[in-house]
């Protein structure tokens, strides 16, 4: 006993268990093959990043200079799919909720970690795939692949970037499934649903979508793969297709991915905000459905994608009202983190100034969605750069910032290291800043008319100043980007080690060592408290309330 | 508390494990809960996947009813016919041999194993009949496709072939998807038989058994509604 509480050098665990690229490569340790995620979405975050930094580049001059329009739309095209497919959709479940699901709610591992080690593999063939598409030529088609003109007239290579996507849809579907299989039957003694942490309820309604969405994308790229391959006509009009079926199939996915992406942040956010107010959680129960919520409405709104595209008058205004009503619980979720800060002890950390960035830039976002909402306004606006700043608001300002601020805040756990706290608070400055000069521009390019996915601009060289000024958030954006990878390496080798709670959090995954052990706990942990119990925590612990700082 | 007791506590717990009992798991009931949820589940995302093509099928099946009718006739009814029976005689089998999994009865879960993969394999070779004479009368969708045939109660007017040729794209899809089920299927249960052989199936555990039927049931439901859909079109007139 007493050599365990004097911190022997390294105390045996997930990481020194085992060495070598074998026992990386054939792990099943949830909290290993999280690592081998991060590792790969990291790598094609900067590939979607290159992209985003060449297109931004063109766009500094109105003439189409840098490059020209073939080479202009494969690189929005695969920022787009890169960043969406390869880096948005598994970036938190497949990280942090790889990591966190399982000893969240106190279990030894995912109910089937060598499905989980699958769904590795599977991204990482639909990886290879797409950066052999990259490097061979690149596709032009959208991120969309709208028909015909992906089936009919590209010329790129549709067909390898669509089994890309649908071989990635496999590794997420398992993920979701084996989330849900082990929140609904790995939960330890005493952890009942309403004591779960809201970051597990998060994941849940994530997982239904993954599950529920993710099959019907994948059988529309079949079609699209086989149509361009056959010649069919299913989505062909000269043939008798029906291009909006496509577009039916597509957004019934892509719309609800836009809430795989969101909602584990909002899961990440509600960790911690809780913790950095050092309050409970302001109405849980609401935060908490209202995850199911945002995922039920989340597969009613779709077609709201296509109010131009020439459904039904009556279709697109029922399409209209629905859209408003996902604004309900999202705004349900907003208002209940504002009241958990209200009158909370409220701490600066890097992890909560992420989450303020959340909360500033999703409200921004969602709102500007309820415009979009709106028939009239969105006839106004679709297809400009309006579109472009709202949704890279909801998925960069909302989602990343929620991935940055749940790395940080799990970092110490994670690699048993601290991170430098000085740096990381001038990262997320430095993010947040960056974020708003890129894409606030945007949206006054958009309302004035400016149209997306143009590579030349030089009718309309009044542009030219906002476009500038994007371009100059971008930069600042990119260096955000890299501060904190540079200094989460840097403390891999240097940073203090960290203690087991260094927040001071509430949740079973803190109760562990930090780095934890394979099977993450030394005997099944019995919950018989509530989530969020902050009250009792900083009664038992006064002196220990800021130990990081 | 020691290192020493906690080892000693689960050695003790080690030795009572069934070793078919993963890490992972407290008990054997939380061990087939999980793995039967997770089937179900899987089943879920089935029910989308084919779900497209369904929604799919529907739509140009009400906007081309007459050409959907004209080019279903080309199908043989009683292939269809004879197939569904042979699925719905497999799905009793392996009622059957879950059954005799849970009760321990070697030979009938032998037999009723054998059986299923003897019925899926006559589905496939039936399937490959029909598959054949689509290829010869050049009804297979592509550069030699042609369809000429009028509209079932119209003798005057010719179906488009256009959209014939799309209900031949959605039936290679369908039925060929249901057959790579069927493949994977197959695969399932020549490693029950394999299992059940070296008597690894036992009334105490028996998940793998309980799991590959769900698939193989679902994987007949997806035929039932693919027969009517597909061969019997129009069928009355």
């Amino acid at each position: 006993m007493s050599t365990a509480i004097a911190q022997p050098v390294e105390r045996e665990n997930y990481l020194n268990t085992q060495y070598g690229v074998g026992s990386w490569l054939l792990t099943t340790d949830h909290k290993r093959i999280a690592l081998l995620y991060l590792a790969s979405i990291t790598f094609f975050f900067f590939i979607g990043g290159f992209f985003a930094l060449l297109i931004r580049l063109e766009l500094l001059t109105p003439a189409g200079d840098l490059v020209q329009a073939d080479t202009y739309n494969k690189l929005f095209t695969m920022h787009g799919q890169v960043m969406v497919f390869f880096f948005l959709i598994p970036s938190i479940p497949a990280v942090l909720g790889n990591f966190l699901v399982p000893m969240m709610i106190g279990a030894k591992d995912l109910a089937f970690p060598r499905i989980n080690l699958l769904s590795w593999y599977l991204y990482i063939i639909a990886g290879i795939l797409m950066l052999h598409c990259i490097l061979t030529g690149g596709v032009d088609t959208g991120w969309t692949f709208y028909t015909p003109f992906s089936t009919e007239y590209s010329n790129t290579k549709v067909i390898e970037a669509g089994l890309a996507i649908f071989i990635s849809g496999f590794s997420s579907i398992l993920t979701g499934l084996n989330f849900i299989v082990t929140i609904h039957r790995m939960r330890a003694p005493g952890m009942t649903w309403t004591r779960l942490p809201l970051f597990i309820w998060a994941h849940y309604a994530t997982s239904i979508i993954q599950i529920l969405g993710t099959p019907v994308i994948a059988i529309t790229l079949v079609l699209v793969v086989a149509e361009r391959a056959l010649h069919l006509g299913i989505f062909d009009p000269k043939l008798g297709g029906d291009p909006l079926l496509f577009q039916h199939l597509f957004w019934f996915y892509s719309h609800p991915a836009v809430y795989i992406m969101i909602l584990p942040s909002m899961g990440v956010v509600s960790e911690v905000i809780a913790c950095f107010s050092r309050k409970r959680i302001f109405g849980y129960s609401f935060v908490a459905l209202s995850s199911i919520a945002i995922a039920v409405f989340g597969f009613l709104v779709w077609a709201h994608h296509m109010f131009v595209a020439g459904i039904s008058v009556y279709a697109a205004l029922i399409f209209s009202l629905l859209s408003y009503s996902v604004a309900v619980p999202s705004a349900v979720k907003v208002f209940n983190w504002t009241a958990t800060l209200y009158k909370g002890s409220i701490h600066y950390e890097a992890p909560m100034l992420y989450a303020f960035g959340f909360l500033g830039l999703f409200t921004i976002g969602g709102l500007t969605g309820l415009f979009l909402a709106a028939l009239g306004i969105d006839v106004h606006v679709t297809d400009t750069y309006f579109v472009v700043a709202h949704f890279h608001y909801i998925m960069v300002g909302g989602a990343l910032m929620g991935y940055l601020g749940g790395m940080h805040f799990w970092w110490p756990k994670i690699t048993g290291k601290l991170y430098p706290e000085g740096w990381a608070r001038l990262a997320a400055l430095i993010v947040f800043v960056g974020f708003n000069l890129t894409f606030f521009p945007q949206f006054i390019l958009g309302y004035l008319g400016m149209p997306r996915r143009y590579f030349d601009y030089s009718h309309m060289p009044e542009f030219q100043v906002l476009n500038v000024l994007s371009t100059a958030g971008a930069t600042i954006l990119g260096i955000g980007y890299l501060l904190p990878m540079i200094y989460f390496l840097w403390s891999m080798r240097y940073g203090k080690p960290a203690p087991d709670n260094p927040w001071n959090a509430a949740g079973l995954e803190w109760q562990t060592q930090s780095p934890p052990k394979t099977f993450n706990f030394d005997e099944e942990p019995v919950v018989t408290w509530e989530a969020y119990n902050y009250d009792e925590i900083d009664k038992a612990h006064p002196e220990e309330v800021h130990v990081v700082g | 508390m020691s290192d020493s007791q906690i080892t000693v506590a689960t050695s003790v717990h080690e030795e009572v494990r069934n070793p078919a009992l993963l890490h992972h798991f407290a008990t054997e009931q939380q061990q087939r809960d999980a793995s039967s949820l997770g089937m179900w589940i899987f089943l879920g995302t089935e029910v989308m996947f084919f779900g497209g093509l369904f929604c799919a099928y529907l739509i140009y099946r009400l906007w081309y009813f007459g050409d959907f009718a004209a080019a279903a006739q080309t199908l043989n009814s009683w292939l269809g016919m004879t197939n569904t029976i042979v699925l719905i005689c497999s799905s009793l089998t392996v009622v059957f041999a879950v059954y005799a999994a849970q009760h321990g009865k070697r030979t009938m879960l032998l037999a009723s194993l054998a059986l299923t993969l003897l019925f899926g394999l006559a589905f496939l070779g039936i399937k490959g009949m029909e598959y054949r004479e689509k290829f010869e009368n050049h009804h297979v969708p592509g550069a030699s496709f042609s369809f000429v045939k009028t509209v079932p109660g119209h003798p005057d007017e010719m179906a488009n072939p256009r959209h014939a040729e799309i209900y031949f794209a959605l039936y290679f899809i369908m039925t060929g998807l249901h057959a790579l089920h069927m493949i994977v299927g197959i695969g399932i249960f020549i490693w029950l038989l394999t299992m059940a052989w070296k008597g690894r199936l036992t009334p105490e555990y028996n998940t793998p058994m309980e799991i590959g039927g769900l698939y193989w049931h679902f994987v007949d439901i997806i035929w039932i509604y693919l027969f009517p859909l597909l061969y019997l079109i129009d069928l009355h007139k």
